[in-house]
């Protein structure tokens, strides 16, 4: 049966480089993916923006590309990234200047039309924005302006970049599994109305997008007996023409892929399993089939589609405050009382200097920072705590004033404070507004340009 | 059949993840007669209730047979979603971790055929 080979490269802005370079040598792939875009990713890629209007794209799609490009260009490797990130053209411009320097030759397709900040206040006006199942009814009420929106893009726009050769497609905000479904679709020649198939391909997208989780990375099961974490290798997907795929990984790696490590993944951040919801298809996972077919090899069929939503999802993003924090170690003996009597003194100290404080939180490493209220604690004193205060404040002065309060207590609170590196500067902090908008809102707008270099 | 009071973490795998204010938890089985015990004992409202103080609910339960498997979704548990968090775990990874805290009555037999999910140092005696 026909197949095609497809890989994954980067799980998220700043994973590693080398898995995909030895992918892209001893795998013998057609495609390789890359997922830079988490949630968060947006809000970070905006404030490079606002620093300087030439960024707003991963920033390590220079050095990947340059790593990448030489390898998979005279292979026939095909390249699918999302990280345009909310400035595509910016991203697009960067590697071409890159591939000229290294005298490649390529054809680059930029995806354009996610980006939908302009048109927001023209959504609202007319009755376009609409909430998410379980959220409030007016999901931009009562909040400031929004400082980026972009549109989760489908396979649809990428597939017609393929289809029109192009070797890097180029985009913004796409699901996080689109570039997987376009690779297959392009690969097999499959209609993205083929429902069945196409949620195959979405779900072969999801396990691969994270790259290291599927294959022995993060692993809840026995994570002691995975083998070869040191050289961890990222996922392959083997997909056949009638939509099962077997995911492994590449040859010689080290990691794990078994129906354990792939189950654990294939429910990763995915809410309603019977309703995955993405622009081209919506997954029930519900009658997924998982098969060890070899050592590292799973087998994974029965996803179902069902015809794709007449909504797309937004997700923009709002100034919300900032943070100031810092965090200090105290040892035995009395270590947690001597932490607790520092927090209140810091907190004491904030509000004397006329710092508002928005939100306080006060942690605990080593006791109950994480766990909280189900954290065991244990009968005997502590070896030593670690203490992190953080506070949001309205303003980045009041926030940058937060950590000096930090020093000063070594001297002037309670013995054996020490460990006083971990104090940082103000940090913004964004929130994150989800809505939906009709599609023929958004499709019209999508543009896919080439340029041949 | 005695039964053993039994943290999860004993023979269970969990990963948690976000989306938006909302922690996402998957909780797996070993094998099929565990997950029926998990179906009745792991339910939405007692998640609800486990992480009372950390997260404001509710919870939304979701169940995988064919992966011997459970998904909760709990709302309001990142402190307002990732990018505008104070909290250090913004995004809810160790909520899974978290919720193998979580105890169950189980038959002797039926733990006796699971596979121990403690890393070697962490078995004691």
């Amino acid at each position: 049966m026909k197949s095609v080979r497809i890989g994954a490269a980067q799980a998220f802005y700043g994973d590693k480089l080398k898995p995909a370079i030895d992918m892209a040598r001893n795998a013998k792939v057609d495609y390789l993916c890359f997922d830079c875009l988490a949630e968060l990713t947006l809000a970070i890629l905006q404030k490079d923006r606002q620093k300087n209007p030439a960024l707003g794209y991963t920033r390590d799609v220079i050095p990947v590309m340059k790593a990448l490009l030489p390898i998979c260009l005279p292979q026939g490797i095909r390249l699918i990234t999302n990280a345009g990130g909310i400035h595509p053209e910016a991203a697009a411009e960067a590697i071409a200047k890159v591939a000229q320097e290294l005298g490649l030759k390529l054809k680059i397709a930029t995806v354009v039309g996610d980006d939908v900040l302009p048109r927001l206040n023209a959504f609202k006006s007319q009755g376009h924005v609409t909430a998410m199942l379980g959220a409030p009814s007016d999901p931009l009420g009562g909040l400031p302006p929004m400082t980026f929106a972009n549109v989760y893009l489908g396979a649809r726009p990428i597939l017609e970049a393929l289809h029109a050769g192009a070797d890097l497609v180029l985009t913004g905000r796409t699901t996080d599994t689109a570039q997987y479904l376009a690779a297959a679709a392009h690969g097999l020649g499959w209609s993205l109305d083929d429902l069945d198939k196409a949620a195959q391909g979405v779900i072969a997208g999801h396990l691969l997008e994270c790259t290291a989780q599927a294959t022995g990375g993060n692993f809840s099961g026995a994570w002691w007996e995975v083998e070869g974490l040191e050289n961890l290798g990222y996922p392959i997907a083997d997909v056949y023409e009638d939509g099962s795929f077997v995911v492994g990984k590449t040859p010689g790696s080290g990691g794990l892929v078994s129906v354990d490590t792939i189950k654990e993944q294939l429910l990763y951040e995915i809410h309603d399993p019977s309703n995955f919801i993405s622009p081209d298809v919506i997954v029930d996972m519900t009658g997924i089939r998982l098969e060890q077919a070899g050592p590292d090899r799973v087998k994974v069929s029965g996803a179902k589609g069902r015809a794709g939503p007449p909504t797309l999802k937004v997700v923009a993003g709002y100034p919300a405050g900032f943070v100031g924090e810092g965090r200090v170690v105290y040892t035995w003996p009395d270590a947690l009382p001597k932490a607790k009597k520092f927090e209140s003194l810091l907190r004491k100290a904030i509000e004397d200097d006329g710092i508002k404080i928005q939100e306080f939180r006060a942690e605990y490493f080593g006791v109950n920072a994480i766990h909280e209220g189900n954290a065991k604690l244990p009968s005997d004193e502590l070896p030593e705590v670690v203490v992190r205060v953080a506070v949001r404040t309205a303003t980045e002065r009041e926030a940058q004033r937060v950590g000096r309060h930090f020093p000063p207590l070594g001297i002037a609170g309670p013995p054996h404070l020490t460990g006083l590196s971990g104090i940082s500067g103000a940090r913004e902090l964004m929130g994150v507004a989800s809505f939906l908008v009709p599609r023929e809102q958004i499709e019209p707008h999508v543009q896919v340009r080439m340029q041949a270099l | 059949m005695p039964t053993h009071t039994v943290q999860l973490r004993r023979f269970c795998m969990a990963r948690s993840g976000d989306k938006g204010d909302a922690v996402d938890i998957s909780l797996f089985a070993p094998d099929e007669a565990t997950f029926q015990l998990l179906r009745e004992a792991v339910t939405a409202d007692r998640v609800n209730g486990f992480f009372a103080d950390m997260a404001k609910g509710p919870t939304k339960r979701y169940e995988l047979p064919n992966l011997l498997a459970l998904k909760f979704v709990v709302q309001g548990a990142l402190g307002g979603g990732a990018a505008g968090s104070l909290r250090s775990d913004n995004l809810g990874k160790a909520y899974g971790a978290n919720l193998l805290h979580m105890t169950v009555e189980m038959p002797a037999d039926l733990l006796a055929q699971c596979p121990d999910m403690r890393h070697p140092d962490s078995r004691g005696p």
